[in-house]
């Protein structure tokens, strides 16, 4: 009986190509819209693990001012060098310290020059960071102390300022600081946030402050922990200490900030799983629209076929039978809509990914999930246009016009 | 009167057997009575033209007679069967199995082609591929259509249609063949022609065939004919061809 259903069902949606097509149409954008959402935000969701990792999951950003909220802190007295020697000898399970000191600077060489960003800090900066030094030398634990004019600069930087030459070894110009860049850092590429992660020139910290900044002030400790250690315990630490040495009373709140990575990461990977989510529901609605098209459509291929079905129950087609051809019909537009979406989605995805610049993450899942939702949504809009032919009486409809 | 018809008054069962039969439309004051009370038997083998002025009961009593509607009142026996304690999914397989129809607009499935029109009874009987392509061949080439079969409706005339639907209707070998008016599109050359084709189905297949028709010239090919009038059969009588 289901053979026979097939049979008939293809026949008439053969016979109707272009309605066939302009009612799949509804479904074929609706599984296509959830699928290349969900493609592309996993995609997103993965590169920004990837790009967290990239920054050490185990980093503790210390930072001056109290959080108001996303992005905002009041201001408050900085840090000093001492603050970050306390805590490397205070704190257990810390793998690296480095104190920053930076700002906004033009680099100059020869007739070019590049706004950039200039960090001072110690040696520990390139662990923490991990971003280590590719050509040349990192800067010596002596030369830190004694402010030496060197600097690492990144690829960036390079380009910038020295084209296609090789900046080892040449000199450049920091206001009135006059420096020997000794090394090149590795390409890091763009952060999450979408910033230039190889724009910026990291010289020692007290040659920062003693010829650039003027003052001994210390914007950001950047920690790096040890491995199995307890991020929150070590946190707690940081701010016991850190609230000691800032004198800081029982009732008064941190106006300092300790940052973990994995809160920054889970932070942006709820972002983007929110967008994927709301986007997908976007989709889903697409689709149940999709849906109520094909019943529309059936519906009204029931009355435009009243006559064809006082044909078929005239000459001893049962209720059921017409019931499973019409349902047949809509299962098979609905599903084949489907299919068709599953293809253009997934190309369409692999497009955008490369244009996003996101990586193509093929998600199983949600393919086979939009392929049996297109199904049921055949099942469940044609099963009232099919009750509706299979119920119709055969004297009636052959009398239709 | 064929030597048939004679053996099959005297032998064998009847057909069917209207006793009673009413049919009534609307309640209350708008109550109207299609059949008053109509009585009838059919032998296998008689080719019976049917009578009668618009609104005088013959249309509904083809529609009880092909089980698309049960009776008001009245008992309807289909070869010895009961049709109004049957379910309308049992008529509908009376239908499938018993009853073949020809109708006045021929009613042929658009953009299909003759071929597969003349299937589709057999899709519903559930035969297969080669049987069904085998049978509907067989009946298109008794209508003598055999060379359009890939045709749709469109691409045929009328009187070409018409026997279309004739072979879709005898391609089952039904017992009963009901036709309405099925000359009433046509003009007069192919309306003979239909008129010699179901003579012949009638005459070769021992098909009975009931036909509802306007002109006396069509109920000329008739061995019975009956006059509808009022709801009620006015007259019934044998006619020698």
């Amino acid at each position: 009986m289901l053979g026979n259903a097939l049979l008939l069902a293809f026949r008439e949606l053969r016979r109707n190509v272009m309605r066939s097509l302009l009612t799949m149409l509804g479904i074929i954008i609706g599984v296509a819209a959830v699928i290349v959402v969900v493609t592309l935000g996993s995609g997103a969701t993965r590169q920004v693990g990837q790009q967290v990792a990239s920054l050490g999951s185990n980093l503790l950003m210390i930072s001056v001012g109290k959080r108001m909220g996303p992005g905002q802190t009041s201001g408050a007295e900085a840090f000093k060098i001492a603050d970050a020697e306390a805590l490397a000898r205070d704190v257990d399970g810390l793998a690296a310290i480095a104190p920053v000191a930076s700002g906004s600077t033009t680099a100059i060489y020869a007739n070019e020059n590049w706004s950039t960003n200039v960090s001072g800090s110690t040696e520990d900066f390139f662990t923490v960071s991990n971003q280590p030094v590719a050509e040349g030398r990192m800067f010596t634990t002596n030369e830190a102390r004694r402010g030496a004019s060197v600097c690492v600069i990144g690829p960036t930087v390079a380009t910038k300022l020295f084209g296609l030459q090789n900046p080892l070894n040449k000199r450049i110009r920091l206001q009135k600081l006059s420096c020997e860049v000794i090394g090149l850092l590795k390409a890091k590429g763009q952060s999450t946030m979408g910033t230039d992660q190889d724009d910026l020139v990291v010289i020692p910290l007290r040659t920062y402050q003693r010829r650039i900044a003027g003052n001994q002030d210390v914007n950001l400790i950047k920690v790096s922990m040890q491995d199995n250690v307890n991020t929150d315990q070590v946190k707690q630490a940081i701010e016991g200490i850190m609230r000691t040495r800032r004198h800081l009373a029982n009732t008064e709140e941190n106006n300092f900030n300790v940052m973990d990575m994995k809160e920054i990461a889970a932070m942006l990977s709820s972002t983007t799983q929110t967008m994927t989510g709301m986007l997908s529901a976007v989709g889903a609605v697409s689709l149940l629209v999709g849906g109520i098209g094909i019943m529309n459509i059936m519906l009204v291929s029931v009355t435009e076929r009243t006559r064809e079905i006082g044909i078929r129950l005239a000459i001893g087609a049962l209720e059921n039978e017409v019931l499973l051809q019409f349902l047949v019909e809509a299962v098979v537009l609905s599903s084949f809509g489907g299919f068709i979406g599953i293809v253009l989605a997934l190309g369409t995805a692999l497009a955008l990914s490369g244009v996003l610049q996101v990586p193509f993450v093929f998600q199983g899942g949600i393919v086979i999930i939009a392929f049996l939702f297109s199904a049921s949504v055949g099942v469940i809009f044609g099963y009232f246009p099919a009750r509706k032919a299979a119920r119709l009486d055969p004297i009636e409809a052959l009398r239709h016009e | 009167m064929t030597s048939k018809s004679v053996m099959a008054d005297n032998v064998l069962p009847p057909l069917l057997e209207l006793h009673g039969v009413t049919k009534t439309y609307g309640m209350g004051d708008a109550r109207m009575h299609a059949l008053a009370g109509i009585n009838l038997k059919l032998n296998p083998g008689e080719f019976v033209a049917v009578m009668g002025p618009s609104g005088s009961g013959k249309s509904t009593c083809m529609n009880i007679l092909g089980c698309l509607d049960a009776p008001s009142s009245g008992e309807y026996l289909f070869q010895g069967v009961n049709v109004g304690g049957l379910t309308r999914n049992q008529r509908a397989l009376l239908r499938r199995h018993y009853l073949g129809f020809v109708f006045q607009g021929f009613n042929l499935l658009n953009r299909t082609t003759a071929l597969e029109n003349v299937e589709l009874p057999l899709i519903y009987r559930g035969l297969d591929t080669a049987s069904r392509h085998r049978l509907a061949k067989a009946a298109l080439d008794a209508v003598g259509l055999s060379s359009r079969e890939t045709h749709t409706p469109g691409e045929l005339s009328g009187g070409q249609q018409q026997r279309v639907a004739i072979a879709r209707a005898i391609v089952t070998e039904p017992s009963l063949l009901l036709a309405d008016e099925p000359t009433g599109n046509l003009d007069s050359k192919r309306s003979i022609e239909i008129m010699e084709l179901l003579t012949s189905i009638n005459r070769d297949q021992g098909i009975t065939v009931v036909m509802v028709t306007h002109e006396t010239e069509m109920a000329d090919y008739a061995n019975r004919i009956i006059t509808f009038k009022d709801g009620l059969i006015e007259s019934d009588q044998k006619h020698g061809n």
